[in-house]
């Protein structure tokens, strides 16, 4: 027992000391940690800001530049591609792409490609298909890159991933602000937020929080009891229904009569 | 930099739906209730045929359109049969025959709908069955209707439609004294049992189908056959909603609602503009719609999409 949790400190100690080493540190925080999703939900604005933390002095040669990142749960999708048969569209390849955020933002200081490498991006799956786990398409498509393509361009059309360079405002090598727009139709659950330094295309350290996105009040009530007593809700449903319908019923006639 | 407003903010009231997790204008859920609502009194017709398809325009997952729907026609249909069973035009014997023939269709449309998805292809199904059935009759009950407006014109009063043929020769007569009708149980129960399985595969109330189905095969008169349609549709989506809720989690309710406030008082008036009309024009009026949705439909499978790829969950065909 002694000996395993003593491996256990040794392991820890090994992983924490590259972060304990590092010259720069994020210190930071969000506008709010709770996303509360109410009936009259539009959106809403997430401010991340922060400061590089340092002991040593700033070094003018080698500037750092900040990238933020914000991602939704993640949940595998189908991708379709229509084709046209005997005339009409029809739905034929489709790819399974295994796990893709529901939501993702990528802010930076500076031009994407200046500030990070390939292989970091790879590295720490920054980038939006980055982001996006796809291992494999059946082996009858040949361009199952598109298929990710697609998926991405449709999201970003929704606002559902954001790429936004140099939308972080960086004073003094030290001071840094940005804001994500999160859309209406946003899906609950635990949103990461990552924030990189990074310099000569590395990334020096980085700093993740989460940020919690709920349903409250009516829509928390509503999905639970949707969820947990379907049948108490359907049987909900219809005399609400039938409720509506006959009031209209009787207010027509007490106008008409 | 963009400054997004939360709520509250004026006229445009966006409403957040916690099943279908959009965001939506609850001022456009309450307007499309309500046209639809009012060709549901005029017509009989649930109006799903019409609805489903506009709540995928506006971006509803269409698991939960359909749901919702079958829910908001309940709602519709019960407002509309109150008004007709007001003015006595609701065959109730009719409208139960059809009923248990509704029930067990419905029943088995889900099956061979769960069979279709496991092999993939239902939407397109889905919306072949729409262009083909809305083609047919549609098209029937235009012609017919320009007859009968025709006729109508030269001898100055309606024909009576042919009361007799094959069908009134078979066995398990029954009297149904509303529609003036005495006939063999056994074609209404086939039309219920065919309508409410069309029903289930395409996710509506029927009544589209029904309404022609009782006006040419089963002879009964215009008057009756609206009331007794609202009057089995309000079962059969009854039915389909419960289905739904507890199998597919698939209802929303703050959605239903907002569908369904515009859509009872749409059909208190639209059941108004019904009793002004002549049977004729309101049959040829139904052709129009019918006809509209499923060119639409075919446009929609024949025209080149703007985007031809598209997003959905694992495990739906």
């Amino acid at each position: 027992m002694i000996a395993r949790f003593a491996l256990l400190a040794a392991l820890l100690a090994a992983f924490l000391r590259p972060a304990a080493a590092a010259e720069e540190q994020i210190v930071a925080d969000l506008s709010q940690r709770q996303v509360p999703i109410t009936a009259d939900f539009d959106g809403s604005e997430l401010i991340l800001f922060g400061a590089v933390k340092r002991e040593t002095p700033i070094s003018i040669t080698e500037p750092l530049s900040v990238i933020i990142t914000v991602a939704g749960p993640s949940r595998p999708i189908v991708v379709r591609r229509k084709e046209r048969v005997a005339g009409i569209w029809v739905n034929t390849d489709a790819v399974e792409v295994d796990l893709a955020p529901s939501f993702y933002a990528v802010a930076t200081s500076r031009p994407f490609n200046q500030i990070l490498s390939a292989t970091e991006d790879l590295r720490y799956k920054i980038s939006i298909p980055q982001a996006i786990r796809s291992v494999g398409a059946p082996m009858t498509i040949q361009d199952a890159p598109s298929f990710t393509e697609a998926l991405i361009r449709i999201r970003a059309n929704r606002g559902d991933y954001q790429f936004r360079p140099n939308t972080i405002a960086f004073f003094d090598q030290t001071l840094f602000k940005t804001s994500v727009t999160l859309p209406a139709n946003l899906t609950e659950g635990t949103y990461k937020v990552t924030l990189y330094l990074t310099r000569n295309k590395q990334v020096v350290t980085s700093y993740t929080t989460n940020l919690a996105v709920q349903k409250v009040g009516m829509e928390r009530w509503l999905y639970n009891l949707a969820h947990q007593q379907p049948l108490i809700y359907g049987i909900l449903s219809i005399v609400i229904a039938i409720a509506a319908g006959w009031i209209a019923s009787a207010v027509f006639r007490y106008f008409k009569g | 930099m963009t400054r997004v407003f939360t709520g509250n903010s004026g006229i445009p009231m966006q409403i957040y739906l916690p099943i279908a997790e959009v965001s939506v204008n609850a001022f456009l859920l309450l307007g499309l209730g309500g046209i639809v609502g009012m060709l549901s009194g005029m017509f009989g017709v649930g109006g799903g045929f019409l609805m489903t398809p506009l709540l995928f325009f506006i971006g509803i997952p269409p698991a939960v359109a359909v749901a919702t729907e079958a829910n908001q026609i309940v709602a519709s249909s019960f407002s509309g049969v109150l008004a007709h069973l007001k003015r006595k035009t609701v065959d109730l014997r009719m409208g139960t025959v059809l009923l248990v023939g509704g029930l067990v269709g419905a029943a088995v449309g889900v099956q061979v709908f769960a069979m279709l998805r496991s092999l993939g292809q239902v939407d397109l199904l889905v919306k072949l069955c729409y262009v083909v059935f809305l083609g047919i009759i549609g098209l029937l009950m235009f012609v017919e209707s320009l007859r009968a407006i025709r006729r109508a014109k030269k001898t100055g009063t309606a024909p009576a439609r042919k009361k007799h043929n094959w069908i009134h020769n078979l066995p398990l007569k029954m009297k149904f004294r509303t529609s003036g009708l005495y006939i063999s149980v056994i074609p209404p129960l086939i039309v219920g049992v065919l309508v409410g399985v069309l029903a289930a595969i395409m996710g509506v109330g029927g009544g589209f189908i029904m309404v022609p189905a009782m006006i040419y095969l089963l002879g009964m008169p215009t008057k009756v056959v609206v009331g007794t349609s609202l009057f089995q549709i309000i079962f059969v989506t009854g039915f389909t909603t419960l289905l739904h809720a507890t199998m597919n989690y698939t209802v929303d309710l703050p959605l239903a609602v907002l569908l369904l406030v515009g859509g009872v008082v749409g059909a208190q008036f639209g059941a108004m503009i019904g009793t002004r009309l002549k049977a004729e024009q309101l049959r040829i009026l139904l052709a129009v719609m019918v006809l509209a949705v499923c060119a639409k439909l075919a446009l929609d499978l024949l025209l080149t999409p703007s985007e031809i790829y598209s997003l959905g969950p694992v495990g739906h065909a």
